[in-house]
């Protein structure tokens, strides 16, 4: 069933690869070329975007998503499998996230990963019956809950070792995970975190949607990201429509997302301070974060930027004041440096839950996360969707003195090494003035606030790659402010999404977490889950 | 006889009445210092009649450990109302009640709470017995060496006498030793107490609690005896600390009406005054590692120790 790659003689650079959509080729391949195939690309410099298994009756089409950076490079591997009995070689002791995705893969469609190092359960509690596969086509509707299927917690043992349960149920306002910390007096042995409490079946619902309307349904995938997320997947239904979009319109989507990233990084800057009980640079970062949304109100008509961006096209009601936006810059970098200016805050930030450069890049850390353990790893560089060069040029990142060579690239990443809190409390700062800067670069060279939306009639000529074929195939990324997010989305010839997947950067961090927790005390906990600031949501589809 | 009842009475009752709204006066001051409106300063009243309408509910598998500790808390923070100079120097338990008793009463209602924290089996419960113990084992010494400190001038150990002293011979009231005492005891208040830098009475983090960690079972009308007796223990410190070191304006042994009318307004301002400045002092201040406050404690030991030394081996003023 792999018609994108049906046709032969293609142009393709690696291999039989074949063009299909932005800077993307497809070589469909064997199952048992996998393991090699993989070896060679991650050794080439790619990473894993995603693995994305496809439902197509009597067989199963595995989709594994490589990536890289400068010059922008896309390479699927497809790998047919019959429906029955499915199996794939796993690819987890090449890539841990890879590892993780099997996992899922299996929890959701069945598929077995062969030789998988650590073969559990990921995503489905234990009431969720074993042999019940959701995303299938035959699942049909939820089956009861069992009693227990086994899904154990490792036991710490040892002199003096207790067990600190947390959730998922917390205080505050926040999305259930459970935390479960193995303690010897203050000092976490090990942490384990159990998430996926909240499965919506986001993907699932995306099936069957008309291509161009479904973007409500991207905005509501992590409410805090909802521009990030639109932003990827309508680039993934106009790369798989083939729909062009003028550049001043780019530009206008990029100051969306860059407006996303402000009033969240300006409420988790709050919130670390709020953390370690200074809750006196939290009320003016709320304050600062609440007037972001009410510009955010003004420019789009939603505090939350939904509903601006479409397939085809972009819609804004009016263009942030860029005075505005520069006082709201100025006033979050004074309440940063007050709050690094207390000692006793320098002091429970700096050195606390350090994530060592090896450790993000052997989980494949992505956005802020990375960036503070020295990953310079940012789609807006490796991935981009708009020209953004020259627009940071003039942020004032006083606090970070080492930023000359990221004003070179043009971009935005203002990577430190240290990876403790107080190097993601300083990225997140530092983000927070360029991405200022941005959004007054973008908004002064913009001249006109509306492109209408694509209107693709069925005969719309799909992308070179699938003139052939029945489905069409499409990939969004876009630099969120949590990271990098991954759209992948197929279209049938009736314009009709067969199939969604998505990745939000918190996939890829959430296992970070526990790791900086070793050798960090139990009270800091909640400090370095702040510093992390994951989405369940975005984890949880 | 009667009107030292009375006297005491009205201490229990100033107490009462008074500690809700000297939280409240806090959290208030807080709220303006931090941009925001506030709940107002009756807002923990309102909490407790909130919290005493409430139904009664009693974790399961708790003995009279955990029922118990809410009483037990409130009745030594009652009874050390009752003893300390709060209005008035002639208290009736005066014979009975010297600083070593009120210390020891302290002790009672923090161990009756880690207690009933570890009948409740959770592990936060347990988490947080753990913390106040490590940090009650370091309070407890420094304020005895600092009350120790103020009584080795009168020769006393009896409260009412210490702060007589004072009165009697102002010139003391600024020695060295006295100085360093009073730092020492501002420290050990807030950690006994549970505010900022040692614990962080407004988190909902379960994990960075200390005090709250041990209350989190509590529901209804037992967390509101709970909260009252913790903001009344944190009153009967600050009366302590006014008292003690600047006890002007407290009426002598068998006053007149005018005199405890003064007192009262005395003690109002004094305590009013020192709660606005911890919450003004809070504010600028984060929460420290849990690891250093065991090095802010010892510190805080260390200043007592020289005080006592400072008042033992110095020429006392005015002799």
């Amino acid at each position: 069933m792999n018609r994108d790659d049906a046709r032969s003689g293609a142009r393709g650079r690696v291999r039989a690869g074949v063009a299909a959509g932005k800077a993307r080729t497809v070589e469909a391949i064997p199952a048992s070329a996998l393991v090699a195939r993989a070896r060679a690309l991650l050794s080439d410099g790619f990473r894993l975007g995603l693995i994305a298994a496809h439902d197509e009756g009597s067989q199963l089409r595995i989709v594994y998503l490589f990536l890289a950076g400068s010059p922008d490079r896309r390479v699927e591997l497809h790998v047919a499998i019959p429906a029955r009995a499915p199996s794939v070689p796993s690819l987890g002791s090449l890539s841990f996230p890879a590892s993780r995705f099997e996992r899922a893969m299996h929890d959701l469609f069945g598929v077995v990963p062969t030789d998988h190092p650590l073969p559990h359960r990921l995503i489905r509690h234990a009431h969720w019956p074993s042999r019940w596969f959701p995303m299938r086509r035959d699942a049909g509707p939820t089956p009861p809950f069992t009693d227990h299927e086994p899904f154990p917690f490792v036991e710490v043992e040892g002199d003096g070792v207790y067990e600190v349960p947390v959730g998922p149920v917390h205080a505050g306002l926040i999305e259930p995970g459970h935390f479960r910390f193995s303690v010897v007096g203050e000092s976490v042995i090990k942490l384990k975190a159990r998430l996926w409490f909240t499965h919506r079946g986001v993907e699932k619902l995306f099936e069957g949607m008309n291509a161009i309307e479904a973007t409500p349904l991207a905005e509501r995938i992590s409410g805090d990201t909802s521009a990030a997320h639109a932003l990827a997947h309508v680039l993934a239904v106009e790369d798989a429509l083939g729909l062009k979009v003028p550049g001043p319109a780019r530009q206008l989507r990029a100051m969306l997302v860059e407006m996303e990233r402000l009033y969240n990084h300006a409420a988790d800057i709050g919130a670390l301070a709020m953390d370690v009980g200074f809750s006196l640079a939290n009320s003016h970062a709320q304050r600062i974060r609440e007037e972001l949304l009410r510009i955010n109100q003004a420019c789009t008509g939603s505090r939350l930027l939904r509903g601006a961006i479409y397939p085809g096209g972009v819609r804004l009601l009016a263009a942030p004041d860029p005075v505005r936006i520069r006082v709201l810059a100025a006033d979050l970098a004074e309440v940063a440096a007050l709050t690094l200016a207390n000692t006793v805050i320098r002091d429970r930030f700096a050195g606390t839950a350090v994530l060592s450069e090896r450790q993000a890049l052997d989980l494949g850390c992505l956005g802020p996360v990375a960036r503070a353990s020295g990953v310079d790893i940012d789609a807006r560089i490796d991935h981009p969707s708009a020209d953004l060069a020259d627009l940071a040029g003039s942020a004032d990142l006083s606090s970070s003195p080492d930023l000359s060579s990221s004003a070179d690239r043009g971009v935005p990443g203002v990577p430190r090494r240290e990876g403790d809190v107080l190097a993601r409390f300083n990225v997140r700062v530092d983000e927070f003035a360029v991405s200022a800067e941005m959004v007054c670069g973008l908004a002064a060279s913009a001249d006109r606030l509306e492109f209408p939306a694509a209107r693709p009639s069925r005969a719309t000529p799909p992308n070179r790659a699938a003139a052939s074929s029945p489905i069409r195939s499409g990939v969004g990324i876009v630099e969120g402010w949590r990271g990098t997010i991954v759209h992948r989305v197929e279209v049938d010839p009736e314009g009709r999404l067969t199939r969604a997947a998505i990745v939000d950067p918190s996939w890829f961090n959430w296992p970070a977490l526990p790791l900086a927790m070793a050798d960090t005390i139990l009270p800091d906990f909640p400090v370095t889950n702040k510093s992390f600031n994951l989405s369940y949501a975005g984890n949880d589809l | 006889m009667a009107l030292s009842i009375a006297l005491a009475a009205l201490q229990v009752l100033l107490v009462l009445v008074g500690a809700p709204l000297v939280i409240g006066a806090m959290r208030q001051v807080r709220a303006r210092l931090e941009g925001r409106r506030g709940g107002g300063v009756g807002q923990p009243w309102r909490d407790l009649r909130k919290l005493f309408r409430k139904q009664q509910i009693t974790p399961e598998g708790t003995t009279v450990v955990f029922r118990a500790a809410p009483f037990v808390l409130l009745g030594s923070a009652l009874l050390i109302a009752a003893i300390i100079p709060v209005v008035s120097l002639g208290s009736p338990l005066d014979s009975s009640g010297d600083f070593v008793a009120v210390v020891g009463l302290l002790f009672l209602g923090t161990v009756a709470l880690a207690l009933a924290a570890l009948d409740t089996g959770t592990a936060f419960g347990g988490m947080g017995s753990s913390r106040q113990m490590t940090v009650v084992a370091l309070v407890e010494p420094t304020i005895l060496l600092v009350l120790f400190t103020l009584s080795l001038r009168v020769h006393s150990a009896n409260l009412a006498e210490i702060a007589g002293g004072t009165l009697a011979n102002p010139a003391q009231a600024f020695s060295l030793g006295r100085v360093l005492a009073f730092a020492s005891l501002v420290i050990v208040i807030i950690a006994e107490t549970g505010r900022l830098p040692v614990d962080n009475p407004a988190t909902h983090l379960e994990l960075t609690m200390i005090h709250e960690a041990m209350t989190l079972e509590y529901a209804g009308p037992r967390l509101g005896l709970v909260e009252w007796a913790s903001g009344m223990r944190l009153t009967v410190l600050l009366v302590l600390l006014a008292n003690l070191f600047f006890p002007w304006g407290v009426a002598p042994g068998g006053p007149g009406l005018v005199q405890v009318l003064i007192a009262v307004a005395a003690i109002v301002a004094k305590v009013a005054v020192l709660a606005m400045a911890l919450s003004v002092g809070e504010t600028f201040l984060a929460k420290l590692r849990l690891f250093r406050v065991p090095e802010l404690l010892a510190g805080s030991f260390l200043l007592g120790i020289l005080a006592v030394t400072a008042s033992s081996f110095l020429p006392a003023a005015g002799r």
